[in-house]
């Protein structure tokens, strides 16, 4: 008995171990030398001759001052904008999301070509639509601003991507225009395994739309809703491509990832870089657990 | 889907045309159409030496370029030979390049000497100069002459000029008209735009030639408190997100009485498609106020670097010396008006006769300010970006003058910390 166990056990591990290998070597390796970067003062043009410094990278006293990142204000700033730019922009993919899903839920005429059309602004790389809205909104050129102009609602043409008022929300706009698709794919894949008999049931009982949308479908919907928020803000936190393109070495929309990459290719500080890699890690650690704990508490409760 | 496949095909295609000379990859980030014109000189090359040559199309943000570099030359890239070298990058990349004094002993004597030299590293010849730069501001003498203003001496003097100009135009019907364009962007363009201001005010040049931190200072301040009130009134506000061809894109479609770029615009404006063609001139950028008041024009200019990794080497050796020769260099002044950095070719007539303002470029040359890419070494990147950072923030009216220079000058020395 114990002998059979046993070769299960090295047969399990037998079979496991193309899976970790191929982990370690692209996920856990990556990772562990990111890590230990983070301890180093190494720099990009010579990563064989470097030495520790400890905890510098993060935090380091000299001479009455504070440095290193957790004392330099553009990383904060950094974390600032990457969560106000997360939690606003997945809300409204979400809230949008939802809609379009169950628009397309319905079933009608031309449904499956409408489905299609939805999908291109997710299927075009990000890169290409970045640099397709900064032409759009480009303030001497850009058709956006004629529009406005023509229209009205504008008296003179605004530079919406060098305004430190609107620059952010330029992004959260492309970012949503782009991804509503992809959490509306999402949630209507979680509408279609709604056993269509709860509808029924629902009409018989003769209860109100908004009641049926509210006590049945969005309750039926919550396992679905979680996963896709927890892809969305993932995905959202460690944002890069967007903004690298639309609003370059801008303070106003600089993200951890962003902050990050400069660190480590444009700066020479590629120790310092790994650090910031490393706390981006973290934050986003930090914050799917917690999202995670909290959802499990929550429907616990119900 | 033809289209699709001969698309997949090309790498193939190139690989294997390359029967005969030695097939040769070029890093270069294009600006108006240079790429066309260094395409030419390739075709040249080939025919005399029989190497072929490919061009790695680069971003047109220096910034972006630079990081590009960076990771090639850091993983030992053997694919790319040659690499078009910022005059401020070559104390950073020494280390990658082939050292080309001995190839270059005889050329070298035939360039300006200050222009050797600043690609020379601890003894080491970085790069062979391709062209210098220095910025001028550029006029539209039409509209100078219709409401009879004379060419600005001094930047109170243009930003009169361009808001009388600018206000009578637009109620003439061009409702599109600016005064004056720049590059006002985040990234290194903007911190040769501020460094001129800032240097032109008699504010030096954020950090000396021996290290020490001179940006907060009043002549500072009150350079760029004058920009910030062009920003909206005199300029689009948008040109806080202009490059050197978003600022061309509007003086060359006739809507901007001055503009500052690099010489590179000269012969573009002058092209047979532009509605501005002969209608400007240029002439040195502007002095502040102050006792210290001058004129300004930071020092740019492109080299050719030889990769330490290439596998073609003594090809790409040649490739160099050949864009450095005075024929190329010619060839390049007349084609595209770029300075050429060999003496003798400011008073050659072919060259005058296409680019007049050559004329001029001595007294410009004389002008120029050099970026602090010396003193701060490494960490020049870092000080460029807080640079244009704090400029941005004033003249965006984020920040006043006085809290954004004091702010940049406690984050330097933060960065300073032990030394540059």
């Amino acid at each position: 008995m114990k002998r059979a166990s046993f070769r299960n056990i090295t047969k399990g591990w037998l079979l496991l171990s193309p899976m970790l290998i191929v982990l370690g070597s692209v996920a856990i390796f990556p990772l562990y030398r990111t890590f230990l970067f983070s301890f180093t003062d190494a720099k990009i043009d010579d990563l064989i001759n470097f030495s520790f410094i400890g905890f510098n990278n993060y935090i380091e006293k000299f001479e009455g001052l504070y440095y290193g990142i957790l004392a330099d204000s553009t990383w904060w700033n950094a974390v600032y904008n990457t969560l106000f730019f997360t939690v606003i922009s997945v809300t409204l993919e979400t809230i949008l999301g939802l809609i379009v899903a169950l628009c397309l839920h319905r079933a009608f005429k031309g449904r499956g070509i409408f489905r299609a059309i939805m999908l291109i602004p997710w299927a075009i790389p990000t890169v290409v639509s970045a640099k397709m809205w900064s032409w759009m909104l480009n303030d001497q050129f850009g058709i956006i601003n004629d529009m406005l102009l023509k229209v009205g609602i504008i008296s003179e043409s605004v530079a919406w991507t060098s305004n430190s008022d609107t620059v952010m929300w330029v992004v959260i706009f492309v970012d949503v225009w782009k991804t509503t698709p992809f959490m509306a794919l999402l949630i209507l894949a979680g509408l279609q395994i709604i056993p269509g008999h709860i509808f029924q049931a629902a009409k018989v009982d003769g209860i109100s739309g908004i009641r049926l949308f509210f006590k049945v479908i969005l309750p039926l919907l919550r396992p679905t809703l979680i996963v896709s928020v927890v892809f969305r803000a993932l995905d959202a936190l460690r944002i890069f491509d967007l903004i690298y393109v639309l609003t370059p070495s801008n303070d106003d929309t600089i993200s951890m990832s962003v902050y990050a990459r400069e660190n480590l290719f444009d700066f020479d500080k590629f120790g310092y870089g790994s650090a910031a890699s490393t706390l981006l890690f973290l934050v986003i650690c930090m914050l799917t657990l917690s999202y995670l704990g909290f959802m499990r508490l929550t429907s616990e409760k119900i | 889907m033809k289209k699709f496949l001969l698309f997949l095909l090309v790498p193939f295609i190139a690989l294997t045309s390359t029967a005969g000379g030695a097939q040769l990859s070029v890093a270069f980030g294009n600006v108006g159409k240079d790429l066309d014109v260094l395409k030419e000189f390739f075709a040249m090359f080939k025919e005399k030496t029989g190497h072929d040559v490919n061009v790695i199309s680069m971003p047109s943000s220096t910034t972006d370029q630079f990081g590009q570099y960076k990771l090639w030359l850091s993983a030992k890239n053997k694919g790319i030979d040659i690499y078009m070298l910022d005059v401020i990058w070559a104390p950073q990349l020494a280390s990658h390049f082939v050292d080309l004094s001995k190839p270059a002993a005889k050329l070298a004597k035939l360039h300006f000497p200050s222009t050797i030299n600043s690609q020379k590293v601890n003894g080491k010849l970085v790069a062979l100069p391709y062209f210098t730069d220095a910025p001028m501001l550029y006029y539209r003498k039409d509209l100078l002459t219709k409401y009879n203003r004379s060419v600005p001496k001094t930047w109170a003097e243009m930003a009169e000029t361009a808001s009388i100009i600018q206000s009578a135009e637009r109620k003439a019907g061009n409702s599109k008209m600016w005064g004056y364009v720049f590059q006002g962007k985040a990234y290194e363009g903007l911190t040769c735009d501020a460094l001129e201001w800032v240097n032109s005010f008699g504010g030096g040049q954020i950090v000396s030639p021996s290290g020490e931190i001179t940006i907060n200072n009043q002549n500072a301040i009150k350079a760029l408190i004058t920009v910030k009130s062009w920003v909206g009134n005199i300029s689009p506000n948008g040109v806080l997100s202009y490059q050197e061809e978003e600022s061309r894109g509007v003086w060359q479609t006739g809507n901007a009485v001055f503009m500052r770029n690099w010489p590179y615009a000269y012969n573009l404006s002058n092209g047979a498609d532009s509605p501005v063609k002969g209608k400007f001139d240029v002439t040195p950028l502007p002095k502040g106020e102050g006792p210290n008041a001058r004129s300004a024009a930071t020092l740019g200019g492109w080299n050719v670097g030889v990769s330490k990794y290439s596998k073609n080497r003594d090809a790409a050796v040649e490739l160099a010396l050949f864009l450095a020769s005075p024929e190329i260099q010619k060839l390049n002044a007349i084609k595209s008006s770029h300075y050429p950095t060999i003496p003798s070719l400011y008073e050659d007539k072919d060259v005058l006769e296409v680019a007049p303002f050559f004329s001029i470029v001595k007294d410009v040359l004389k002008t120029s300010v050099a970026r602090p890419s010396a003193p701060t070494k490494r960490k020049y990147n870092e000080v460029s970006k807080l640079f244009w950072s704090a400029s941005q923030s004033v003249i965006s009216g984020k920040k006043s003058a006085t809290s954004s220079l004091k702010e940049l000058e406690s984050r330097l020395k933060r960065l300073k910390g032990k030394g540059w």
